[in-house]
């Protein structure tokens, strides 16, 4: 057997910016020290890479799963679970021992095959797309040329995953849930695509990395030029913003697992510990949905003010992320769920528009800074951002309204 | 059925449009309302002890309101099993709807009675919290209570209440329902009184019935006396 040691076996440095670097240099410091061959030391460095995010963000998903019950609560002002451990503390432990010692019911008209890999398929695009976000200057874990279009790409794999949960378990509600959620994700993923073109033609780059590089600096000396701060980026990341909360199936867009109409939807049929896949990729798409929209418009893991760049770039990631996740229960906790025909008048005739507007207005925006008209280019691209938006909401409420049915017999 | 009353109407209705004012409402802005309210709320559940009413059951636990009324229990003024003001009448036991209520009376080895119950059992398994046993009973002894912890592993005993569990002082009964309890004791003291009162006129015209009796007969023996002297 032929041994090709790693020459330089010497332990890299580790400071506070690499700290998540941390399990790959030293599964591959100790690979190298034993002098495995590089093929293994490279893999060995990828599965150390990919274990990190996925431990992060399961610990992050543990996490939310308490914090969500305690904020909701809170709005409700309730309590929320105070019973296990500090303050609830060990809340996600007890939910997770429960999910694991359910029984696992299988319906018998179910496709087993299928009801079995739908659970498993529906963790997988998430995490995929989140191996492809910049946690911060140092740390991508997988840095990839086309990242933003492997995002996507992976993302629409959710749908099939879902089709196949609500087909597989031969149920009338999981299938009602099902097509509910297929139309409802087609509808949004066109705006959701649509509003982050403005950010690829400004940057000229579907590369991640390059598109949070592209964010760095500040006007004025201390308004971050994030692409938010812009008249097209306030406009798109709005867009993107209601479109992520109908991707990730969360309040008021919930309909696919509207409890009060179809049970849980695509998930009626599952119990035990498939039932918490389900969450656990229903919460990693809210995780990577949330970090692309940090990554396109909030500037990923660059500081909120100047003289912030002492501070590791990942935690301004994940501070940024916890933000916007707050964001994302405190409409859960405000809003009731929309009908599917308001949803879907809304994504067509209101989110879409509105989308298509955004690139020509990144479009003119870049063209005139480039040629140096700064100021005149907000002038341009607001009133063409706003004249739209008027005009659309005005139609939107005389005539495109959903009609609002008054029960005459309830009266 | 008849809905003859029901006017259905020509059309659907559609609620009328926003009112053409020319005064342009930015779309969305009910939303940003009501985001502010949920946002309050959650902002002051943190400081705000009203907003929070919450009992945690174990550890805490509601004031019983007075009006409360679960299953009877019988009252004792002193001592507990042997001082129950229960004669064992049988009233309760007579009109209790589900017949729930068993009583047996205490007799001594001759067969007179004790006025007191020797059995008394309510099985709250059927008892219906009617009331009606506390409202009959003439003897001030058998109220409801306000427990309601009463669940058990044992289905049929342990939800068959003895002399031991149903005897409960009065100063229980004054502390579950204040004015009620007054009332009764009051009435009670009063009644005792009125007893006592009589009880002491009793005795006081016995004693002057024997004293006059006395004196007549004191009287007649001076007469005779006096008749044998003059004789």
């Amino acid at each position: 057997m032929i041994f090709t040691p790693v020459q330089s076996a010497s332990f890299p440095q580790v400071t506070l910016e690499t700290l998540p670097l941390l399990p790959k240099t030293l599964v591959e410091f100790l690979l190298g020290w034993v002098g495995a061959p590089e093929w293994l030391v490279y893999v060995a460095g990828f599965i150390a890479t990919a274990g990190t995010v996925v431990g992060v963000f399961l610990g992050a998903f543990a996490l939310l799963s308490l914090v969500e019950r305690k904020t909701l609560a809170r709005i409700q002002n309730r309590l929320g679970p105070n019973r296990a451990g500090w303050f609830g503390i060990l809340q996600p432990v007890a939910d997770g021992i429960k999910m694991l010692t359910k029984e696992d019911i299988v319906p018998a008209k179910a496709e087993w095959l299928l009801h079995l890999a739908a659970p498993v398929l529906i963790v997988v695009p998430p995490i995929l797309a989140l191996g492809v976000i910049p946690y911060g200057r140092e740390w991508t874990p997988v840095p990839m040329e086309l990242g933003l279009l492997f995002f996507f790409a992976t993302g629409t794999l959710t749908e099939i995953a879902v089709f196949m949960a609500g087909w597989a378990s031969g149920s009338k509600f999981p299938m009602l849930g099902a097509m509910r959620a297929i139309s409802q994700m087609v509808s949004y993923e066109l705006p959701l695509v649509i509003s982050a073109l403005g950010v690829i033609m400004v940057t000229g780059s579907l590369s991640l990395p390059d598109i949070v590089g592209k964010q760095a600096g500040f006007h004025l000396g201390f308004i971050p030029a994030w692409n938010l701060f812009t008249p097209w980026g306030l406009s798109a990341g709005i867009i993107f913003y209601i479109a992520s909360i109908a991707e990730a199936n969360r309040c008021p867009f919930d309909l696919p697992e509207g409890e009060s109409e179809i049970v849980a939807g695509h998930m009626t049929e599952y119990s035990g510990f498939k039932y918490a896949l389900f969450f656990m990729g229903e919460y990693l798409g809210l995780f990577a949905i949330a970090g692309l929209g940090i990554t396109l418009f909030l500037g990923g893991w660059q500081a909120p003010l100047p003289g912030l760049g002492f501070v590791p770039s990942w935690i301004w990631f994940f501070a940024k992320l916890a933000v916007v996740i707050m964001s994302y229960l405190w409409i859960r906790g405000t809003f009731p769920r929309v009908r599917i025909d308001q949803l879907m008048r809304f994504a067509w005739l209101c989110m879409i528009p509105m989308a298509l507007v955004t690139i020509p207005a990144a479009g003119i925006w870049t063209l005139l800074r480039a040629n140096g008209h700064g100021a005149f280019a907000w002038l341009v691209t607001v009133p063409l951002l706003v004249f739209p938006w008027i005009v659309l909401t005005i139609i939107y409420n005389r005539r495109l309204a959903p009609a609002t049915r008054k029960y005459t017999f309830a009266e | 059925m008849n809905n003859s009353s029901i006017e259905l109407p020509a059309k659907i209705n559609r609620l009328p449009a926003p009112p053409k004012s020319g005064r342009w409402i930015m779309p969305g802005l009910g939303l940003f309302q009501g985001l502010m309210v949920a946002g309050r709320n959650m902002v002051e559940s943190y400081y705000k002890k009203e907003r929070m009413t919450t009992i945690q059951y174990p550890e805490q636990r509601a004031p019983i309101s007075p009006n409360f009324r679960n299953f009877p229990f019988l009252c004792y003024d002193k001592e507990p099993v042997a001082g129950l003001r229960c004669t064992a009448c049988s009233i309760c036991e007579n009109e209790c709807p589900p017949k729930c209520i068993y009583i047996v009376l205490d007799r001594d080895e001759n067969g007179k009675s004790l006025k007191r119950p020797k059995v008394f059992d309510i099985d709250i398994s059927v008892c219906m919290n009617c009331g009606i046993c506390a409202e009959v009973c003439p003897f001030d002894s058998i109220y409801m209570d306000g427990e309601y912890e009463l669940s058990n592993d044992d289905r049929f005993g342990g939800l068959l209440l003895g002399l031991d569990r149903l005897s409960k002082s009065a100063e229980y009964h004054m502390q579950l329902r204040p004015e009620e309890a007054t009332a009764v004791l009051a009435r009670r003291k009063a009644d005792e009184e009125k007893k006592a009162a009589a009880q002491a006129a009793k005795e006081a015209k016995a004693k002057a019935d024997k004293e006059a009796k006395e004196k007549a007969a004191a009287e007649a023996q001076a007469a005779t006396e006096q008749k044998g002297d003059s004789v």
